[in-house]
């Protein structure tokens, strides 16, 4: 090639007009320019409208008397001397309970049907497909309703309570169950539980290490049983079972004592759970599918039975397609978990986007908190089930 | 270090002798086998079809009993769904269902009134098919009915009153206009030189002047008919005010739902787009929206868009009651529908942007007309689910107040004429019905659209 001026090459000059960095940053300074102007006068006339309504504002409403009451509270609260931050947090832990048991229920739920749904019995796959699909296209409010009022409503009141086994009693304010009373010496009990689990993470550890140097296999899941489950409860005979039941009492008109557990908790426990369960379901099976079935086909070869094949070949892989959308499942039962304010489980909407706000009136601070709330839980969420992501990932170079 | 060998085989997977020859099967077709096979292969999966048809039949036959053969398919009041009035057991009171029909459908709509509703339901009807029928002609002058015609008409139909009927004034004489602008533009193309470049004001000028007015008319043409039809309706009915309070029912589920679609799906392209914007500002306001919008519920929305959009605007232009939920619900899909939209944009590959880019075509130009409309295609199944979660999420206005089909089931379970035992169970099951058709018939079509797109694919 011959040498070719580099000024030829070069692009002719345009006119401002035209140069897309000049016009990149006059569009981002318009658009800056409209949110701010947006806000500014969304500001303004919040500040305007507050006062001609004489509501105040600012956070000082935490500290004020809440003077409402809490039929499920895992903290103290009562009505004559609680403020509304406590409401704000029996509300959060309410709905921290409702949402860790449904992710745990559902998640096996889920697991269940989905690999039901691949099942080669016909009558199982069958079902677990006409679970999925009902499930699935029925609006979540509309279950809640049909738990709560249809389902949970009816039941008989307390006097003719259904009795069943192990003096648990059910009836229209709730399942009864023994309420378990702690001895002084039950932390021997829980303190060898946490011992055992470290003991049974040293061990898995040492056998990967030692499998990986001389091939042999410990029966690692039966140890562990056995270390997490036999180690507290010798210690709960040793300490000579420092455990005792108060049982709910069947009198003429009502019962008396027993935990109660209360039927707004069970309604929207079980709506989450099957909901998102027939969600988990479809991401398991499509897990499941992804991984092609010559991995199973070249287990078997190796001389793998169905067991291993599962544990070492297939479950690993599905997984890595299974978490990502997992996690979005665990962050919409969470957020779905809001609706309790329709069955009025007092959950952190209910108690404070509801009742609070209703009292307050200061609608932005209340709903900015109730946010903040639920943007924080999705983040961390998301920030764990990222990090586990990753170390499940292929390993690519 | 670890070679499978005999002499390690014992902490090894695999099987050290070989196994016995077993005797064949004894049939491997025919029903025999197939109930064999798929229902009793081992103990295991013989316990499970036991549990399985176990569950059926206890369950299946009550169902059957209570919604079928001990109904109650008629009558006027409670008396006719009592076991004691009528004398025998007593299952599902479809008589409620057909005394409430209506109510069910158009809420609290004046009766003398609800023809304008169904003309909605026609046009909302004609809408749905054009867009989502397949082999149906001018695809685009039924995107033009869908996303423009239909929410004006039905603005104006279902709300009346002087305000709407202004509104209508209003259109007609825009459209009017246009029609005009465009009737002279193609006879006298050269007034269009000041904004249409040479080149193409060139190929306009060698086209015949009725070839240059059938092309982009048909809309015009079409806004004209519509907004004419409805002004003789509106003119010769009168059209009085219906306040959205009294709005309900069916008539409001599906405008929500369609409120949501006409709105997320644009401003969903916007965000997608200023997601993968390469601009800083742009796409740090777009991902801030998009991460806010899905971190929380959208009770929480609705809740912002009750009680604070009142708070955000002067007293005077506060929100009707219904368009809050409206607002918050468009802006809540609108979130999802833009990570949809992404899914489509990134499935692109990167050589049909630098071939637009090396046809000279500008970033919008580009967007329209070459990336868009594959990205669009490909994510239509992403964009039905969307679709179909903002169809069930709709039920949630009923906690702000809204008299929505599911509230207006509510409404009359606790209402003294119908009481019943049997009532509420009825009820549900009328609304689960509404809504598993509706729901399960998108997700067919979505189905069905993904087979239909996958045709190149096959082998």
């Amino acid at each position: 090639m011959t040498s070719i001026p580099t000024e030829t090459a070069q692009p002719g000059k345009a006119s401002l007009f035209y140069d897309p960095k000049i016009r990149g940053y006059v569009y981002q300074l318009a658009l800056l320019g409209l949110v701010a102007f947006l806000v500014w006068s969304a500001a303004s006339n919040a500040i305007e409208n507050l006062r001609a309504q004489k509501i105040a504002s600012g956070f000082g409403f935490w500290h004020n008397a809440a003077g409402f009451d809490v039929n499920q509270k895992l903290i103290p609260f009562s009505a004559s001397g609680s403020t509304y931050g406590q409401a704000f947090w029996v509300g959060l832990l309410n709905t921290l309970l409702v949402a860790s048991i449904g992710i745990v229920l559902s998640t096996f739920l889920g697991f269940f049907v989905g690999v039901a749904r691949l099942s080669s019995n016909w009558v199982l796959a069958k079902l677990a497909m006409i679970y999925v699909e009902v499930i699935r296209n029925l609006p979540l409010l509309l279950q809640l309703f049909f738990w709560y009022n249809a389902v949970l409503k009816p039941l008989p009141d307390a006097r003719n309570s259904i009795a069943l086994p192990g003096s648990i009693f059910l009836n229209n304010r709730g399942l009864i169950l023994p309420n378990p009373q702690f001895g002084p010496a039950f932390q021997a009990v829980v303190i060898a539980f946490f011992i055992a689990v470290v003991v049974a993470i040293v061990f898995y550890r040492w056998s990967k290490k030692q499998q990986a140097r001389t091939g042999t296999q410990y029966p690692n899941g039966l140890i562990t049983l056995a270390l997490i489950f036999g180690v507290p409860l010798l210690v709960f005979f040793l300490a000579g079972s420092p455990l005792s039941f108060e049982l709910p009492q069947q009198g003429r008109f009502n019962l008396t004592g027993g935990l109660q557990i209360f039927p707004e908790f069970v309604a929207l426990l079980i709506g989450l759970t099957t909901y998102t369960a027939g969600f988990i379901a479809e991401v398991v099976r499509a897990g499941i599918l992804a991984v092609s079935k010559g991995q199973t086909e070249a287990a078997n070869a190796l001389g793998l039975r169905a067991g291993p094949t599962l544990k070492l070949v297939v479950i690993p892989q599905a997984m890595r397609v299974i978490i990502p959308p997992l996690t979005s499942n665990y962050l919409n039962l969470t957020k779905n978990s809001s609706l309790a304010v329709a069955i009025g489980y007092p959950d952190l909407v209910q108690v404070f986007t509801g009742t609070v706000l209703n009292q307050t009136g200061q609608a932005v601070e209340v709903v900015a908190i109730t946010m903040a709330v639920y943007l924080t839980i999705s983040l961390v969420t998301s920030l764990f089930m990222n990090i586990y992501n990753k170390r499940m990932a292929l390993v690519e170079r | 270090m670890t070679d499978a060998t005999l002499e390690n085989a014992p902490h090894a997977f695999v099987r050290r002798e070989t196994l016995e020859q077993q005797a064949p099967p004894l049939s491997v077709a025919g029903p025999v086998a197939w109930i064999r096979n798929n229902l009793f292969s081992g103990p295991v999966n013989s316990f499970m079809t036991l549990i399985c048809i176990y569950v059926v039949a206890t369950s299946l036959p009550d169902l059957v009993r209570f919604y079928f053969l001990d109904a109650v398919w008629s009558g006027t009041n409670r008396d006719a769904c009592l076991a004691d009035k009528v004398g025998r057991p007593v299952g599902a009171c479809w008589a409620y269902i057909g005394d409430r029909f209506q109510y069910f459908i158009y809420g609290s709509y004046p009766v003398t009134q609800r023809w304008r509703v169904n003309i909605v339901f026609v046009m909302f009807a004609l809408g749905v098919v054009w867009m989502l029928w397949d082999r149906a002609p001018l695809k685009k002058v039924g995107a033009f009915f869908f996303f423009v015609l239909l929410p004006l008409g039905a603005y104006v139909l279902l709300l009346g009153g002087a305000n709407a009927e202004g509104f209508l004034r209003w259109a007609i004489l825009l459209t009017l206009a246009l029609a005009a602008l465009y009737l002279v533009l193609s006879f006298a193309p050269g007034l269009a030189r000041f904004w249409t470049p040479a080149s193409l004001l060139e190929v306009e000028l060698a086209a015949a002047p009725m070839q240059r007015f059938y092309r982009p008319k048909r809309l015009i043409l079409l806004a004209l008919v519509v907004f004419g039809l409805i002004a003789i309706v509106a003119d010769r009915a009168g059209l009085p005010r219906v306040d959205t309070g009294l709005w309900g029912g069916m008539m409001v589920t599906f405008l929500i739902a369609a409120v949501g679609i006409v709105f997320s799906l644009p401003l969903g392209v916007v965000l997608a787009l200023g997601r993968r914007s390469r601009l800083p500002i742009i796409q740090l306001l777009s991902v801030i929206f998009i991460e806010f919008v899905r971190g929380v519920p959208l009770i929480t929305v609705l809740f912002m868009a009750n009680t604070m959009l009142p708070l955000f605007v002067p007293q005077e232009y506060s929100p009707d009651r219904l368009l809050r939920p409206l607002i918050g619900v468009a802006l809540f899909a609108a979130a999802y529908m833009a990570e949809v939209i992404r899914g489509g944009l990134q499935a692109i590959p990167k050589g049909q942007y630098e071939g637009a880019m090396s046809l000279g075509l500008g970033y919008w130009q580009m967007m329209r007309l070459i990336i868009l409309p594959q990205a669009l295609r490909i994510v239509i199944p992403g964009i039905v689910n969307t679709f179909i979660g903002l169809f069930k999420d709709t039920t949630l206005v009923t906690i702000v107040g809204i008299f929505d089909f599911l509230r207006t089931i509510e409404a009359t379970l606790v209402d003294p004429t119908w009481a019943t035992p049997t009532t509420r169970a009825t009820g549900y099951a009328f609304a689960a019905i509404f809504y598993f058709l509706c729901c399960w018939g998108m997700s067919r079509y979505s189905i069905a659209v993904e087979k239909r797109l996958a045709a190149g694919q096959r082998r």
